[in-house]
């Protein structure tokens, strides 16, 4: 259950990057879930001003995460994203035209982009315009891991708008800002989430029912950064993003990221990230009784939560320098450590009235997730 | 509300002067090609006046520029082609540092003399303002045409006006 | 309301700095740019590590957009 990605990483608009091609593989651990990435890009110019990129993306989900409760088994699940991109660069213009299709057994989502990014003022400011137009189709799989039984529940359409800016500030400070507003409408939920409420009848307190969302959602971000380069031959990088939406959400992003090279050989990375969110404003964790709002909702991903993210990266040119066709040739490591807690989300698979829980004072919920990256990249 | 309209009136049309000239890869552009002495990464002074009565192109490039290594081999062949009718090309370098410079022609050498502009006066005497920037300078040390950037197939740019020079 | 404040904030920015790049000439020259090439100065040196990121964040947390960077490095044509 994963929205396909909205973003449109563009780059620099006077000459198009050299061409390059990734083998990656990732996994993420936490919260009972363990998934794991296999990815490949390779990316060619035909010309001098028109490229090709492809990407193949396998994800591969097991493990039951805490709210999950009503499937007693344990979810195995895979994902096959692919997508294809075409760059076309015109004196300072770079266009880029992107399709991107995510298919898991009970979620689709296929995403078309199209942007734009333009040098002026003496290529020491870029613009960007972009657009995104997603369809999404929900489904539910009643069955188990190894004997699905999907129904399709429904569809959203999801459009981003968005707008950036970089401007070079001297000969060792860039900075930009972006903004982006998406707009969704149709079945926006999670399926398999449950909201509960008080029930006295019941042994553990309390009885389980559908969430109801609305049916759009509309979002606001902006994030501003900047990057410095210290003298001694490092770069320093902050970020700041605000977002708010239509469902009472406020999230702040703070970012802060360090880069050290030696020589033509080796890059170190760290990075501290530091996220919190409100909830949104039709989320409990525990409603005092049925249908008490006209909007409920108890996913973890609208509750009032923070996140603390600290990473590493190690990247080692093997060929610095090129050999043959390859102009050179990388290996990189990415650790992650992300702590989420959450300050009205409760741990109720683990813990309640058995335990001596009442409801709506379980522990809250706090899990730690390890994520590491591993990619090889050739240039040529 | 008027004055903001007018000003961003004169402001467009303003903009648009402009981009009409910086777009353009290559002018002909006139006046004195102003003189200059730097040193050569031996570290023997050197400048346009040794090359007076040739017709001398003015390559300005970086190691950190992609495009200027593309046309560097380009520029050495041309530089071999059309030495012996009375052209010279000079390789004014913009880093900051030497040692990258000498790894790098190590690494690919050329034939036509580089001299080092560590502290950019000669890149502001000739009013820089891309890179790579090519300037083509006749027999008799007037400024003929500037080609800023590269993309493959500009050699064959750069070589038509140099026989167009040659031949004065 | 919030939303359209900021939008008309970065109309009137932009604006500004459209009608004072008219009468400013750039301040750093191409052949300047040398820090600003350096591959650590880049936005995103590594796209398909920054989308996964991004895409466990989004998958976790309440927010979304606005992520990456665009410019910068040599401004050579």
């Amino acid at each position: 259950m994963i929205a396909a990605l909205l973003l449109v990483r563009s780059t620099s608009a006077d000459v198009l990057p050299d061409n390059r091609a990734d083998v990656f593989w990732s996994k993420y651990s936490g919260g009972g879930m363990d998934i794991t990435g296999y990815s490949a890009t390779a990316r060619a110019k035909i010309t001098e001003n028109f490229a090709v990129e492809a990407n193949y993306f396998v994800d591969k989900v097991s493990g039951a995460s805490v709210d999950v409760l009503s499937q007693a088994s344990v979810i195995k699940d895979e994902r096959k994203q692919k997508s294809g991109t075409l760059e076309y660069l015109h004196d300072k213009t770079t266009y880029t035209a992107s399709y991107t299709s995510s298919v898991e057994r009970d979620y689709i989502s296929e995403t078309a982009s199209f942007s734009l990014s333009q040098d002026m003022f003496g290529d020491l400011t870029t613009v960007t315009l972009g657009f995104a137009n997603t369809h999404n189709t929900v489904g539910i799989n009643s069955g188990t891991a190894n004997k699905p039984d999907v129904s399709w529940v429904g569809h959203a359409l999801t459009r981003a708008y968005s707008g950036g800016v970089s401007q070079i500030i001297t000969k060792n400070f860039i900075a930009g800002v972006n903004l982006q507003v998406i707009t969704d409408a149709g079945y926006l939920a999670n399926p398999y989430r449950e909201i509960r409420y008080l029930d006295p009848t019941k042994t553990i307190g309390y009885t389980l029912a559908n969430q109801v969302y609305p049916d759009t959602h509309t979002s606001t971000a902006v994030q501003v950064q900047g990057k410095y380069y210290l003298p001694y031959r490092a770069a320093i990088t902050a970020l700041y993003r605000y977002y708010n939406d239509t469902w009472g959400v406020i999230g702040n992003t703070y970012e802060l990221d360090y880069t050290h090279p030696i020589r033509n050989r080796w890059i170190f990375e760290g990075r501290v990230r530091y996220y919190k969110q409100n909830a949104a404003s039709f989320y409990s964790d525990l409603f005092p009784f049925v249908d008490s709002q006209n909007f409920t909702a108890r996913d973890q991903n609208l509750a009032a939560l923070n996140n603390t993210t600290v990473g590493a990266k190690v990247t080692y040119a093997f060929l610095p320098d090129g050999w043959k066709v390859f102009k050179r040739g990388t290996v990189t490591f990415d650790a992650s450590r992300i702590r989420f807690n959450y300050q009205d989300f409760r741990n109720i698979k683990n813990f309640g009235v058995a335990q001596g829980f009442g409801p709506g004072s379980e522990p809250l919920y706090n899990f730690n997730a390890n994520v590491f990256q591993v990619f090889v990249s050739v240039y040529f | 509300m008027r004055s903001t309209s007018s000003l961003l009136k004169r402001c467009a049309m303003a903009a648009i002067v402009v981009a009409s000239t910086a777009f353009a890869a290559g002018g002909d552009a006139s006046g004195p090609a102003p003189s200059f002495t730097l040193t050569t990464l031996a570290g023997q002074p050197s400048g346009l006046s040794a090359y007076k009565g040739q017709v001398v192109m003015v390559n300005f490039w970086a190691t950190w520029c992609g495009p200027c290594q593309q046309e560097m081999p380009l520029l050495d062949q041309m530089y071999k082609k059309y030495k012996p009718a009375g052209f010279t090309l000079i390789g004014v370098n913009v880093d900051k540092d030497a040692p990258p410079v000498k790894q790098l022609l190590e690494r690919k050498p050329v034939s036509f003399p580089v001299l080092l502009d560590p502290a950019n006066q000669v890149s502001k005497a000739y009013h820089v303002d891309e890179m790579p920037s090519s300037v083509i300078i006749d027999r008799k040390g007037q400024i003929r045409y500037i080609h800023r950037g590269y993309k493959p197939g500009d050699e064959n740019d750069y070589q038509d006006r140099i026989r167009q020079l040659i031949r004065e | 309301m919030r939303c359209r404040q900021i939008v008309m904030l970065g109309a009137a920015v932009g604006t500004m700095l459209l009608a004072s790049a008219c009468s400013v000439q750039p301040w750093v020259k191409p052949y300047e740019r040398d820090r600003l090439a350096d591959p650590i100065m880049a936005w995103d040196r590594d796209a398909i590590s920054s989308a996964y990121l991004d895409h466990i964040r989004e998958s976790r947390e309440g927010s979304r957009g606005a992520t990456g960077g665009a410019g910068g490095g040599c401004g050579c044509n």
